[in-house]
């Protein structure tokens, strides 16, 4: 295997409150191998936007953070802020969870887009930049771009303003998009359109694609490998299509079994009793032991360790004995 | 938004005939006689004298016929005549309307900027030291009278360093250029008179530093709040994501959203300072409208008094509309509502 794009090792994140340090992200690994969509899974609050805002040395300054996080082989965790600047929307783009809120309401959709060319294209003419403009519209498919340039984002819809939120991020050609929810705050339709516009991103520019999401409908769809976090840990990794069916923590084969189907007949949604544990109240053990079904006593004890088992790393003390296909058949 | 400009520009006169009604009878009701400044005490005695004081002056009728006498007047655009200047009440104000609002643009500008900077500096810088001094400082000015700190500037600057020069408008001893506009500034611009235009600044310095590092405090509260609000945006995060610079994300991105709600705090600073001036008018001998109100009200020239009031309310209106505009001009959204 080559050199991976982006290759987390050992990342935690701590945040610093009245209380003292509470750590929302720790020990994660993680990697993205060029032109690769990832899947980075978990519920709201298990580290996965952490994590990600920290590749982007976004965090707020006064968090702290640890490990190491290679860009093509360069070391970035701790890099100036002007070694940052210059990979940020060049190299790494991102985008946001809810377009209605990513797009600043004062500036025209147009400066926007022409901002993020111009910041790492200094030399290009105005005529230039607009045209470059216009050619991302209608890569995202927004439909008239020409008249679309000047109008503001409260004049666009939810989907066209994700669309703006995509073409601003794809602009200088990045080599790794890191999707923060992207489809999360869209209509079930629109949220099939950006997919499409993902996949067709990765299939054109072979762009490198960090999904963070806990729909894994979407992960099904597009991506490649996936991580699953719980309380800011990696529990399970691996390729998409035998972690789908044979998932081995308990934690995902949960997640899993919360999916609706159309096949299932029983009326019940499977959900998973409990919520996770907040940053204040780390139980000593597996961070999923109170809620896991399968839990004995050693996950009480000690926390487990990543384990490979076939192609997927796991971190479950019971993790090669369990068979939690059955769990996604039966009601729980 | 037109529709907005009109509603207001309907409305106008009514709430100026509100204010001028609730002005007029207040000083019906003051305590004093006016007839006082005008003949003077001695001749208060003499029924004559007072009488005949009483027709001129318009001082024989009714409250109310005084009060519809008034108001007639008004509408036809006249003030009445000040018992202390004998000159038309519109003429006195006219005349001084444009030292107060040169005075009072300059000090905005100080104002504002200061506001805004010291505001970027500490929402940038929360709580850090930075932050706090930012603060101190703005509060500062707030805290301190301004008379207070207008005698000290001039003792400093003035007496003891011989940096800028003492109270008036230019120097005592320079010529002043024709009257055109009344601003001095640019009257002797259109005098093309350089050194008086430079004297004429540097006498608006201290009077404007003292002005506008009085309403500095409420400015740059105002902006830090909303700039804390807005910097927690995503929008912000995006614009640092796109690779911008801090500077760049600050002003571009965080302080053009945050002026928005600013915009009200800035509209009502100006209209308080025109009326809100008195104090620094008096010590810097400034012969704008604060310092006529002070003598108006000292010799109870009812006339000068309403008229004054009718200038300051009329700068609030003027000062509001003048802020939905701006809201209009800054905010996309709202171009379209209403």
């Amino acid at each position: 295997m080559s050199l991976p794009l982006l290759d987390i090792r050992g990342l935690a994140v701590t945040i610093p409150t009245r209380d003292g340090e509470r750590t929302a992200v720790s020990n994660v690994d993680f990697s993205v191998q060029r032109g690769e969509v990832v899947g980075l899974v978990g519920e709201s609050g298990s580290g996965k936007s952490l994590s990600m805002l920290a590749v982007m040395g976004l965090l707020p300054r006064h968090f702290g953070i640890s490990g190491s996080i290679r860009f093509d082989g360069e070391e970035i965790c701790g890099a100036s802020e002007r070694r940052l600047r210059a990979l940020r929307g060049k190299r790494i783009a991102m985008v946001f969870q809810d377009p209605m809120t990513a797009l600043n309401p004062v500036k025209t959709i147009g400066t926007q887009i022409v901002e993020m060319v111009r910041l790492h294209n200094p030399g290009l003419s105005r005529r230039e930049l607009r045209a470059k403009a216009l050619s991302l519209l209608e890569a995202v498919a927004i439909p008239a771009p020409e008249r679309r340039f000047d109008q503001y984002p409260h004049e666009f819809s939810g989907g066209m303003r994700q669309r703006v939120v995509i073409a601003i991020a794809i602009a200088n050609d990045p080599d790794l998009l890191i999707a923060d929810e992207p489809t999360t705050a869209l209509d079930v339709t629109i949220q099939a359109q950006i997919v499409e516009i993902f996949a067709r991103l990765r299939e054109e520019r072979g762009m490198a694609i960090v999904l963070i999401t806990h729909d894994l409908g979407l992960v099904a769809g597009l991506a490649d490998r996936m991580s699953v976090l719980y309380a800011g840990r990696v529990t399970e990794r691996g390729p998409v299509e035998p972690l789908f069916a044979t998932p081995r923590h308990p934690y995902t084969a949960s997640l899993l079994a919360a999916v609706p189907s159309i096949d299932d007949v029983s009326e019940r949604l499977h959900a998973i009793p409990g919520t996770p544990p907040s940053l204040a109240d780390r139980p000593p053990g597996c961070p999923f032991e109170p809620r896991c079904g399968f839990a004995v006593s050693a996950c009480r004890m000690s926390e487990p360790d990543l384990l490979r088992f076939d192609r997927s790393v796991v971190a479950c003390h019971r993790a090669g004995e369990l068979s939690l296909a059955t769990l996604m058949q039966e009601p729980a | 938004m037109l529709k907005v400009v009109v509603q207001r520009l309907f409305v106008m006169p009514f709430l100026l005939l509100g204010i001028v009604t609730a002005t007029f009878l207040l000083a019906q009701f003051t305590k004093g006689n006016p007839l006082v400044s005008i003949i003077g005490a001695r001749n208060l005695d003499n029924p004559e004298i007072v009488a005949a004081a009483k027709a001129r002056w318009g001082l024989d009728g009714s409250v109310p016929e005084r009060y519809a006498v008034y108001v007639w007047n008004l509408v036809h655009g006249d003030l009445g005549t000040s018992f202390r200047t004998k000159q038309p009440v519109l003429t006195d104000l006219l005349q001084r309307l444009p030292a107060t609002l040169e005075l009072v643009i300059c000090a905005m500008i100080v104002g504002t900027i200061g506001g805004i900077v010291l505001a970027i500096i500490s929402a940038e810088f929360r709580n850090t030291f930075a932050d706090h001094l930012a603060r101190l400082i703005a509060l500062t000015g707030s805290c301190l009278p301004v008379f207070w700190l207008g005698l000290i500037a001039l003792f400093l600057f003035s007496v003891q360093m011989k940096l800028l020069p003492g109270p008036g408008r230019l120097d005592i001893r320079a010529v002043a250029p024709p009257t055109v506009t009344g601003f001095m500034l640019i009257d002797t611009l259109l005098a093309r008179d350089g050194s008086a235009f430079l004297d004429a600044l540097r006498h608006l310095v201290l009077p404007s530093l003292v002005l506008g590092w009085s309403v500095v405090g409420i400015i740059a509260r105002m902006v830090r709040a909303s700039m804390l609000d807005v910097l927690g945006q995503d929008y912000i995060t995006m614009a640092r994501a796109k690779g911008a610079g801090r500077l760049r994300v600050l002003i571009h991105h965080a302080l053009a959203n945050a002026l928005i709600p600013a915009l009200t705090i800035l509209g009502f600073t100006f209209a308080y300072l025109i009326t809100g001036s008195v104090l620094v008018e008096t010590i810097f001998s400034w012969p704008g409208i604060g310092s006529y109100a002070v003598d108006a009200a000292r010799s109870l020239d009812y006339p000068a008094i309403t008229g004054v009031t009718i200038i300051g309310g009329l700068g609030f209106l003027i000062a509001n509309l003048l802020t939905d505009i701006a809201y209009a001009a800054a905010d996309p959204r709202m171009r379209e509502a209403g």
